[in-house]
């Protein structure tokens, strides 16, 4: 594939969201484009990455450590191991630019999580900025906010 | 059926602690939580916040001390005052926002009683209502309640509740270097808070992360998972030795430093509760140059006092009851106690005024791989609190134990530097936890006197 259409970009972030809910981060590793960052702000509508706390901004090696310790035999927050789930609305496509090879797209979802007796629930709007590499979609960046994002949380240990 | 056992007061309560261990009771009891909220935190001088958060007049920010709601706000002269957040008429909350500018004076929103922002009472409407009731001979007509005393020092405000009471000086004395070294770092000699605060929510009694501070014989056993697995993916990295490490790894990987790492580095403890882990060198000490920083501050200070000041790498400094600082990144945690099993934590960083934005890239790294509700290591830490919290229910043993390198007879009333894996720290804040259940003697009025 060099040019995706519309459906194809939406199926992406289905099967994406698919990945994290069956456990499958190192498949979900592969979807990454090396300079990627996953940007979790903390402040709402928040523009600085750099000098305001966030609550997750992390390059390939952050996001490969989480996946590995998730793994570890001593991880002991993952004892047991937390289990997500997303429902998600359909996917806008905000930006389809073919020539810069550069795709957006803005989805809205309902995440949830588990561990124990606790689960909670997220309302997260989702932006992926999309590129087409080696004939397949691949994440070039990917920002989460929370719709509460100024909220007290307890531990968040999966990725929404 | 055993008898219930009898509610805690203030005279019973001390017998909770004992030299080298504590009672579980301090950690899960609601009576004891409910003797700390009107007692220890109410004689103790407890943090509010930071002078840069209510920068202009009428700026005013929201938060507790202990289980208290107040206010620090920017009185109409320049000065911070802290009100109790509480109409003197029904009680309802006059702020209820966490930050805003209320103007030249307060209006509470129920029946609009007006104050200035010292508390004082300004207006009522329909006040011939009150003629001849006596209201003005009420606290209520007086206004909102400010707290006993506040103190700005160096920008960090801090108040106590009760009017009288130890003065700030001779509660926190030789421990202020902490402070002082965090905001000297500034070559302007002044910090400003960066965004909002992380907020984390942990089931557990705030005691048990004020204790972890300074607990150095944990690091490399529940952080193996993240800092162990760093330094493992890193080193399959073949990263080239003359190229920077990865600002991630220089942050995380020292936490995995070994045994002798931290009996090495060094414990002091202060009067009053307060001490600090990374006397000689610190998890912190090996972080990378920022280019024309040092220049910035041999500028500012000469070049002795620039290299005093740097070379100085305190880890965590505690200042009893519930805050922690770190002095070398400008991060405060402030530990705010909602219940016997319940804790908000937030952690602020502050921007170096005048120095590189580097720094504060790096600080506000440091929080959120470290501190936020999403980091790995506050994963693996809260997990560790939770469940501790959960075992004090066992029955089988109703005593914690604090008693690495104790020695007999210890006096917490001189500063003290000691190997540092010691749990001296832990008792400093347990002694000084049994000190301000009782008001202190009121060094406060004898400085007015002089
Ligand atoms: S409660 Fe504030 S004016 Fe009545
Ligand atoms: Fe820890």
């Amino acid at each position: 594939m060099s040019f995706p259409s519309r459906d194809d970009l939406i199926d992406f972030i289905y099967d994406e969201a698919r990945m994290l809910d069956e456990g499958r981060f190192s498949e979900w590793l592969e979807l990454w484009m090396p300079e990627g960052i996953y940007w979790m702000p903390l402040d709402y509508k928040q523009t600085d990455p750099d000098c305001v706390t966030s609550l997750l901004y992390e390059d390939q090696f952050m996001l490969r450590l989480r996946v590995e310790r998730l793994n570890g035999a001593r991880t002991f927050s993952q004892k047991p191991k937390s289990r997500c789930h997303h429902v998600i609305q359909r996917p806008f496509v905000d930006v389809m630019d073919a020539e810069a090879n550069r795709y957006v797209t803005n989805t809205s979802m309902h995440y949830v999580e588990t561990r124990l007796d606790d689960q909670f629930l997220l309302a997260i709007t989702a932006t992926h900025e999309l590129c087409v590499e080696g004939g397949k979609i691949r994440i070039a960046n990917k920002r989460v906010d929370l719709l509460n994002s100024d909220a007290a949380f307890g531990n968040i240990q999966l990725l929404p | 059926m055993p008898a219930a056992k009898p509610a805690y007061t203030v005279d019973t309560v001390t017998d909770l602690v004992q030299p080298h261990q504590v009672h579980r009771d301090v950690y899960t009891d609601p009576d004891v939580f409910r003797l700390e909220m009107k007692h220890l935190f109410a004689n103790a001088w407890v943090f509010v916040g930071h002078d840069s958060q209510t920068p202009n007049k009428g700026d005013y920010y929201t938060t507790q001390i202990g289980d208290q709601p107040v206010i620090q706000v920017r009185h109409t002269n320049g000065e911070i005052c802290v009100l109790y957040n509480r109409c003197p008429h029904k009680g309802t909350k006059i702020a209820i926002d966490r930050t805003g500018n209320t103007g030249k004076f307060f209006r509470c929103p129920y029946h609009a009683w007006s104050f200035k922002t010292d508390g004082c009472l300004l207006a009522i409407p329909l006040k011939k209502g009150y003629e001849g009731t006596g209201l003005d001979k009420t606290e209520n007509g007086q206004g909102m309640k400010a707290v006993g005393a506040v103190r700005n020092y160096r920008g960090f405000i801090f108040a106590r509740l009760a009017d009288e009471g130890i003065s700030f000086e001779d509660y926190f004395g030789a421990s202020l270097s902490s402070l002082d070294n965090m905001v000297d770092r500034s070559p302007a000699g002044r910090l400003e808070v960066a965004g909002p605060p992380l907020r984390y929510m942990h089931q557990c009694n705030w005691k048990m992360l004020v204790e972890n501070q300074t607990d150095t014989c944990h690091p490399m056993v529940a952080h193996e998972s993240s800092a162990g697995t760093a330094v493992k993916i890193f080193e399959d990295m073949d990263w080239p030795e003359d190229k920077p490490k990865p600002m991630a790894m220089e942050i995380i990987a020292p936490f995995m430093s070994p045994y002798e790492f931290f009996e090495n580095m060094g414990i002091r403890t202060w009067p009053n509760g307060h001490g600090h882990t990374g006397v000689h060198h610190s998890i912190h000490s090996d972080y990378s140059a920022i280019p024309g920083y040092l220049e910035q501050m041999v500028e500012a200070y000469g070049e002795d006092k620039a290299k005093e000041i740097l070379g100085e790498n305190r880890h965590n400094t505690v200042y009893f009851p519930n805050i922690m600082i770190k002095g070398p990144i400008q991060q405060l945690r402030n530990f705010i106690p909602l219940g016997p099993d319940k804790t908000l934590v937030e952690s602020y960083i502050y921007r170096l005024v005048d120095a590189p934005d580097q720094l504060l890239a790096r600080t506000a790294m440091y929080n959120r791989l470290i501190n936020a509700p999403t980091s790995m290591v506050g994963h693996d830490d809260l997990e560790m609190y939770e469940r501790a919290q959960e075992g004090l229910a066992a029955d089988g043993m109703e005593w914690v134990n604090v008693q690495r390198l104790y020695e007999e007879g210890e006096d917490f009333d001189h500063e003290a530097v000691e190997n540092g894996t010691t749990e001296r720290q832990m008792r400093n804040q347990f002694n000084a936890w049994v000190k301000f259940m009782s008001p202190q003697p009121a060094t406060d009025k004898a400085e007015a006197a002089e």
